[in-house]
C-alpha cells in the first residue's frame, strides 16, 4: 500500500492530541466547521484501506473493527445503504447526542465519506424521536449541506421509536424496512442483507465522526493517540457521584485513575462504578486502579467498555437497590419475541427485588436467581438477555457484602433512583 | 464436521414437539422452551434430530453442519 495519505493540500493541520471530536463549544455552522477541518476530501474505495490501517474499532459498544465491516459490505458487490446509528438507547449515555449537537458536520462528513467510498445508494442518520433538539440540530446542518452541495449521496434523517432495543442493528433495519423496531433472527446480518434487502453498513455516529477525520488526516495521524491495538479517542459519559459529570473525550487506554482525577473524583470515595451501560457491568473500586479505558482491559476483568458509560456509585449508596431498578427496566424492555427473555428477565427482576427486601424470602430468591441466570442467557435472537444477565451477575458479585446484610434482615434504607429508567414508547 | 441444533427463538412458540421427539438432546425449561444440550449429536442420533426439525410446527428448529 502506498504511503499514508495525509492529503493536507489545504494546509489545515490535523488536531494535535485531544480533543479530536468534541470542540469546547458547539460548532454547528458549516463554514466554521470547514475552516477548522478543511474541505471534505472526495472519497473512493481507498478510504476502506485507510480505515483498516487506522485500526478504528466501532464506538457503538461491540468494538468491531470498522474497516473490516466496511470491506464486508463492499464485498457483497451491490450498492449498499449507510445507516448512522445515533439512537443512543442506553439511558445513562449522552455521548452520541452530545457529539451530534457539538459537531454535527463531523458526523455528517463521516456518513458522506462512507457513502461515497462504498458507492451507496442511500444514507440515513437515525435519531431517537425523543431527542428533538438533536434532530433539529442535524436537520439544520443537513440544510446547509444541501445548499452547499457537499454530499454526493443525500443524507436523510429518520426518527426512531424511543425503546432500548430499537438501536440494535437488526431492529433498526427492521424498522427502516417498515416493521417494528425489534431484533430479527440472524443470519443474515445487515452487512449481507439489510435495508430493502441491500448490504447495509450500520455504524455508530462516533465511529463515523472518526472515519471523517481519517479520510482527511490519514491512518498514521489517527494512531498518534491511544493504543496500538485500540487507537484513537473514546467518548465517555461520566455521571453519578463525581465532581465534574459530563461527556468527555479521552485517549483509548487511559487509566481509570487518570479519568477519575480529571472529573474531580477520589477513588477512595467510590463504592463501585458501572462501566459500559446497562449492557455493561459493575466494577468494585478496588479493581479500578488496574483497569484502562479499553475493550481489552475491561473484557479481561469480565466487563465491557460498551457505549462508554461510567457511573460512579458513592460509598454509602445501595448498589442493590440501584441494580434492582435497572434489572426491572431491562426486563420491561424485552421485545416480547423470545420465550426465555420475555419470561426469564421478569423472573430475574422479581427475584432480585426479593433479595433487596431481604430475610428468608430473600434467601430463597437468591437461589432462584442463580438457577435462572444460566437458563436465560444465550437463548434469544439478540443479546439483550445476555446483557441483562451479565449486569445481574456483576451486581450479585460486586454487592455481595450488601446482599449478605440484606439477607440477614439488615436491609439499607430505601433511597432515590440514581440511574435513569425512562418511560419508553411504542415499536413503530 | 459436527452437527448442531439451532433454535429460531423468534419463531419458537414452546409447542414442545422437539423435546418429545429428541429427549436425548432437548429438554424444556419451566416456560416450555427448548434447552439444547451441548453434547454432540452422534451419527446414531442424527435421524432423531432430523425428525425433530421436520416436526416443529413453526419450523423453528434447524440442523447446522459446521
Amino acid at each position: 500500500m502506498t504511503q499514508d495519505n495525509a492529503r493536507n493540500t489545504t494546509g489545515i493541520s490535523p488536531p494535535a492530541g485531544i480533543p479530536r471530536l468534541l470542540p469546547p463549544s458547539p460548532c454547528t455552522d458549516l463554514m466554521s466547521h470547514l475552516r477548522s477541518f478543511g474541505p471534505l476530501p472526495p472519497a473512493f474505495r481507498h478510504v476502506i484501506d485507510h480505515v483498516n490501517a487506522s485500526g478504528l474499532l466501532g464506538r457503538g459498544g461491540a468494538g468491531f473493527p470498522t474497516g473490516t465491516k466496511m470491506a464486508a459490505v463492499e464485498a457483497r458487490g451491490r450498492r449498499p445503504v449507510i445507516v448512522a446509528n445515533g439512537t443512543e438507547g442506553e439511558p445513562a449515555s449522552a455521548k452520541d447526542r452530545t457529539l451530534m449537537m457539538f459537531a454535527p458536520h463531523l458526523v455528517l462528513d463521516g456518513i458522506s465519506t462512507a457513502a461515497s467510498a462504498l458507492d451507496a445508494s442511500d444514507a440515513i442518520i437515525c435519531i431517537d424521536s425523543a431527542h428533538g433538539q438533536v434532530a433539529t440540530t442535524i436537520a439544520a446542518a443537513l440544510a446547509e449541506r444541501v445548499v452547499a452541495g457537499i454530499d454526493r449521496v443525500p443524507i436523510r434523517i429518520e426518527l426512531t421509536p424511543h425503546r432500548y432495543v430499537a438501536g440494535e442493528e437488526t431492529a433498526l433495519v427492521h424498522w427502516l424496512n417498515g416493521g417494528d423496531a425489534k431484533p430479527t433472527t440472524t443470519p443474515p446480518r445487515p452487512f449481507e442483507k439489510g435495508v430493502r434487502g441491500r448490504p447495509t453498513l450500520v455504524d455508530n455516529v462516533e465511529t463515523l465522526a472518526n472515519v471523517a477525520l481519517i479520510a482527511r488526516f490519514g491512518s498514521e495521524w489517527f494512531r498518534t493517540v491511544g493504543q496500538p491495538a485500540e487507537p484513537g479517542t473514546v467518548l465517555l459519559t461520566v455521571s453519578g457521584r463525581v465532581g465534574s459529570p459530563g461527556v468527555i473525550e479521552v485517549p483509548s487506554g487511559s487509566t481509570f485513575s487518570e479519568l477519575l482525577h480529571r472529573v474531580d473524583t477520589e477513588i477512595g470515595n467510590i463504592d463501585a462504578v458501572l462501566i459500559g451501560g446497562y449492557f455493561g457491568t459493575w466494577v468494585p473500586s478496588a479493581l479500578l486502579s488496574e483497569l484502562t479505558v479499553s475493550h481489552s482491559s475491561l473484557r479481561s476483568a469480565g466487563g465491557s467498555l460498551g457505549s462508554g458509560v461510567v457511573f460512579v456509585l458513592a460509598k454509602g449508596a445501595c448498589g442493590l437497590q440501584q441494580s434492582a431498578r435497572v434489572i426491572r427496566w431491562m426486563a420491561d424492555q424485552n421485545a416480547g419475541q423470545c420465550g426465555p427473555c420475555m419470561f426469564g428477565l421478569p423472573a430475574i427482576a422479581d427475584a432480585f427485588e426479593l433479595i433487596v427486601a431481604g430475610g428468608r424470602r430473600g434467601r430463597d430468591a437468591y437461589s432462584r436467581v442463580q438457577q435462572l441466570l444460566p437458563v436465560v442467557e444465550r437463548r434469544g435472537a439478540c443479546r439483550h438477555p445476555d446483557g441483562a444477565v451479565r449486569f445481574t451477575r456483576s451486581a450479585l458479585s460486586t454487592f455481595a457484602g450488601d446482599i449478605d446484610r440484606h439477607l440477614k434482615g439488615r436491609s439499607c434504607a430505601p433511597e432515590p433512583a440514581m440511574l435513569p429508567t425512562p418511560i419508553t414508547g411504542g415499536w413503530r | 464436521m459436527s452437527l448442531r441444533l439451532v433454535v429460531d427463538w423468534i419463531a419458537c412458540d414452546a409447542r414442545g414437539v422437539c423435546a418429545e421427539l429428541f429427549p436425548e438432546r432437548i429438554r424444556l425449561d419451566e416456560w416450555g422452551y427448548p434447552i439444547i444440550s451441548s453434547e454432540p449429536i452422534t451419527p446414531d442420533l442424527e435421524h432423531h434430530a432430523q425428525r425433530a426439525v421436520n416436526a416443529c410446527p413453526l419450523m423453528a428448529l434447524n440442523l447446522r453442519r459446521d
